[in-house]
């Protein structure tokens, strides 16, 4: 009886199989392992980048050597070797895709069983989507109709050669290379991602969305996205990633840099579902992002959405930095851990205007043997007066194996500042499974209901097309891991 | 020369005027202290849990240690001005690192049993029963400054309560700081133990005589509570600018102990405390406290960890701070609660106002957890008094100084309320508001206040 023997329950669900993790047999274009300044020349050569650019990867690489890893994460990192990875791997194909027929019908099948159908994104959802695979933009949809509008959505490399002056401008601006151990590795061989520019008062008329994935063995994945909202400006960016299923570990190291102009405002969501490893923990994405946003304008407003269910270890802050006075920072995360999996996620909040405003809901969720972590910074300057944040973290255990941990800062620089923070630990209530059971429900759709119903402020947050797939996501993860 | 390099030299140099001076118990643990400094070193400011008060700076400075321990001339009622009205206490001093052996109270006002005094004549004179508690809790491989402390302390306090006996009369324990006209740092030690079923109160302030010198005071306090025992632990600090304070707290809670801690920061200079508590019993219950009002440059460093080693014991944690000027505040709280401690409840709360422009607040309540059937929750806010109460206070003819004075005091009354010996509160109650004029504490008699 699944009711009445919760590790039979959870049982089934740890070995709930990874529904994304087939690989594409399609001919691709790697170079070989290994770091050094010779691969960062080549890469750069491969992809026909102008000087500044090259001389930007190499300064980042000159750095990064300079680093060690982090350790101060509550996660446990096995050793990783950066000499065994790939830093490069592209879909072969011959010249680049003037439409969808000229696709590698491989590619497409991929995308097709990842349910982002480019042709029926394009048509029915009225998405924008820019896809990419290993290390190279695929194909973004519904260019032409975003370039009427002046919105520029293109692959990075797409932008590096046709928008140069708006790609030096900003890169680096937010996320400079020198801001952490992955940042600079990324910036050293960053080989494609996304590139969005909102021109002033441009209200972008569909949500624009990209989708990552690893498909290649041993490579690591680096893409870098830049999103840059002028001023009066409107976007909502969907981020969605899957990876197959391998014994060995891989690396995903990205940057998301955002830059918010004057009363401009961004959305960015992210469904994070990178193959989590088995259920013994073997296999699996190192997920290492860093992404972070500035509210350059006064009364510009970042929003960050994220729901975390994938990767055998993530370590990512979305963050905002408040510089304009009126400024708003929000950021909605769930992470579910399960199994080995271990996350150490949060956010920063960085207060510099005057009068900025944050507020942070992270709703933690672990399941089997998994670590979960929230860390957050909210740090309010000398020179931010009246700043305001709220921050809410509550953790909610699976099992009786399972860690839940919150490590929030607060730094106040200011005496008009008014901060609060507040977080619960907890597991499900026994009373409310009691309830549903007692009225038909069965135990498992019963945590599901529970579950859902803990993480609907989040939930809430995202894009409507989102919501539907995370949830999903966050049931697969989770039915009936509790009695 | 580093800050370490410099008592590293010193105890070796002076290593046998150290032990002359001390028992056979206390001279133990220098060997492996010294060895753990060397290979350690004092913690510094890249260190996640001493990001905050830079505790090398502290110690680099050239004091002087009266380790041929001369007796200095002071009579402590003198300078004693924490006198608390109504209440009788059982008063023992200590002067600098040293018991102040002429100013006892007459031992036949103690239960049976019950031996109270220096730690190094005690240590002597039982060694046994000393050793099996000294250096046990005061992890030296935690901090630098636990391990330094016991390189060089000398002397302190001792409190034993066999199984049983219940010490009705509080004790209380003044530590003044004598200066002669020299920088100086004393090294204390205080070492507790409470039987199975015993009961007692102790209430511990620290006081500076002399503002002018530079004083480094480090406190090491290992607190044994053993099943069914009740403890109060109150900590009351009142020195100067000049002073800077070290103290680290070890308690060791075994089952069904009741255990009150409380430190309350009126006056200092730089202050770092570390709370250390771990559960080795089930079902016992810690209540931890305190609060710090800070003004000028002043700044108050607080650590907590708590160990919820075992199943069914219960934490509570409330700390409340006050800034003004340009003080500095920090609180770091983690609480762990273990594998199989299922049944844990854990609640931290700290609360503070910045009431200036330049006033700094730096928090960290941390959560640990790796069992599911718990109940945790911290809170920690930043914030200022509430405007329309000030109104409202302004608006009935309460000047504005008077009504802020007034807020203020209700905030860190909570605190104060957590004390369990009445005569107590209303004598912090009154400190806490004399503080909040800007006045020291007073009391009549004592030179200080005269």
């Amino acid at each position: 009886m699944k009711q009445d023997n919760p590790n039979e329950i959870l049982n089934d669900v740890t070995s709930n199989d990874y529904k994304y993790g087939f690989v594409t047999d399609i001919e691709t274009d790697i170079i070989p392992n290994g770091l050094n300044e010779d691969i960062i020349r080549h890469i750069s050569q491969k992809k026909g980048e102008p000087e500044w650019l090259l001389e930007f990867r190499l300064k980042a690489y000159a750095y990064w050597r300079t680093l060690e890893m982090p350790h101060w994460a509550h996660l446990t990192i096995p050793q990783i070797d950066y000499q065994a990875i790939s830093y490069y791997a592209a879909p072969k194909t011959k010249k680049a895709p003037k439409s969808l027929e000229e696709v590698d019908p491989e590619l497409r099948k991929t995308f097709d069983k990842l349910g982002i159908s480019l042709e029926e994104q394009m048509k029915l959802s009225g998405i924008a989507v820019d896809a990419v695979m290993d290390s190279v933009s695929v194909r973004t949809t519904f260019r032409e109709k975003l370039a009427e509008l002046g919105v520029i959505f293109c692959s990075f490399s797409e932008a590096v050669k046709d928008y140069p002056d708006l790609v030096k401008r900003y890169l680096g601006s937010v996320v400079s290379y020198r801001d952490n151990f992955f940042a600079a590795l990324n910036s050293a061989v960053f080989s494609d991602g996304s590139f969005v520019y909102i021109p002033k008062g441009v209200r972008c008329p569909m949500e624009l969305s990209t989708y990552f994935r690893i498909n290649a063995a041993n490579t690591g994945q680096f893409e870098r996205t830049l999103i840059v909202a002028d001023d009066d400006s409107y976007v909502s960016y969907l981020e969605g990633c899957t990876a197959p299923m391998r014994d060995e570990n891989q690396l995903h190291a990205a940057i998301v840099e955002i830059v918010v102009h004057d009363r401009a405002e961004v959305k960015y969501s992210t469904v994070q579902n990178w193959y989590p490893g088995d259920k013994d923990g073997k296999g699996g994405i190192y997920n290492f992002v860093t992404k972070r946003g500035m509210c350059k304008g006064d009364h510009s407003k970042l929003s960050w959405t994220q729901v975390e269910t994938g990767s055998a270890i993530t370590w990512k802050y979305p963050s905002c930095v408040l510089a304009g006075d009126h400024s708003v920072g929000e950021f909605y995360s769930v992470a579910v851990t399960n199994n080995y999996q271990q996350a150490d996620t949060g956010t920063k909040m960085i207060h510099i205007g005057k009068n900025t405003r944050s507020t942070i809901v992270s709703k933690g969720i672990s399941a089997g043997r998994s670590q979960n972590s929230y860390r957050g910074l909210v740090k309010v300057l000398p020179g931010a007066e009246n700043a305001r944040n709220f921050t809410q973290c509550d953790s909610l255990l699976l099992s009786s194996d399972c860690g839940a941990h919150t490590f929030p800062y607060m730094e106040i620089l200011n005496d008009t500042a008014v901060v609060e923070h507040e977080a619960t630990t907890s597991k499900i209530n026994e009373d409310q499974i009691f309830y549903c059971n007692q009225r038909g429900i069965p135990t498992e759709d019963a945590v599901g209901l529970i579950v859902n119903g803990y993480a609907k402020e989040v939930m809430n947050k995202l894009p409507m097309e989102f919501a539907v797939e995370a949830q999903k996501l966050l049931q697969i993860s989770l039915e009936g891991s509790v009695g | 020369m580093s800050a370490v390099q410099q008592y590293i030299d010193l105890y070796r140099s002076q290593k046998s005027l150290i032990e002359a001076h001390s028992s056979e118990v206390m001279n133990g643990l220098r060997g492996e202290a010294v060895a753990l400094l060397e290979s350690r070193g004092l913690p510094s400011l890249k260190d996640e849990e001493h990001r905050r008060t830079d505790v090398e700076s502290i110690y680099a400075p050239d004091y002087g240690l009266n380790l041929g321990r001369i007796e200095i001339e002071v009579n402590p009622y003198e300078v004693f001005r924490c006198d608390v009205p109504n209440l009788s206490t059982l008063l023992y001093f200590i002067v600098n690192d040293s018991f102040y052996q002429s100013a006892q109270p007459a031992a036949a006002k103690l239960p049976d049993g019950v031996l109270v005094g220096s730690l190094r004549e005690m240590s002597a004179k039982y060694p046994q029963l000393v050793s099996r508690y000294y250096g046990q809790v005061a992890d030296m491989k935690r901090d630098g400054t636990v391990a330094l402390n016991t390189a060089f302390a000398q002397d302190g306090f001792f409190l034993y309560v066999p199984d049983g006996v219940v010490v009705e009369k509080p004790i209380q324990l003044v530590n003044i700081l004598q200066g002669s006209n020299v920088d100086f740092m004393v090294n204390r030690r205080l070492l507790i133990v409470v039987g199975k079923g015993a009961q007692a109160k102790l209430l511990v302030c620290d006081h500076s005589d002399d503002a002018t010198v530079k004083f480094l005071s480090s406190q090491v306090c290992e607190i044994f509570v053993d099943d069914d025992a009740v403890f109060d632990y109150y900590d009351m600090e009142e020195s100067s600018e000049n002073t800077s304070k070290v103290a680290s707290v070890f308690v060791r809670q075994g089952a069904r102990s009741n255990v009150l801690v409380n430190g309350i920061v009126l006056h200092n200079g730089v202050t770092r405390s570390n709370y250390y508590t771990t559960f080795v019993g089930e079902q016992a219950e810690l209540l931890l406290c305190g609060m710090a009002i800070a003004d000028k440059e002043q700044s108050v460093d607080t650590y907590t960890y708590i160990d919820h080693a075992v199943s069914h014991c219960h934490s509570n944690e409330l700390f409340k701070y006050v800034l003004n000027d340009s003080a500095r505040g920090s609180f770091a709280g983690r609480i762990l609660v273990r594998h199989g401690a299922q049944k844990t409840e854990a609640y931290q709360s700290n609360k503070n106002l910045c009431a200036s422009p330049l006033a700094k607040m730096y928090t960290k309540p941390q959560l640990e957890i790796y069992a599911d059937d718990v109940k945790c929750s911290h809170g920690a806010t930043v914030g200022q008094l509430d405007q329309n109460a000030l109104f409202y206070m302004r608006s009935r003819g309460i000047p504005e100084a008077e009504a802020r004075m007034l807020l203020m005091f209700a905030f860190t009354n909570d605190v104060i309320e957590q004390v369990r010996l009445d005569a107590l509160k209303d004598r912090l109650r009154q400190l806490v508001e004399k503080r909040f004029r800007g006045e020291l504490a007073k009391c009549s008699g004592c030179r200080a206040c005269r």
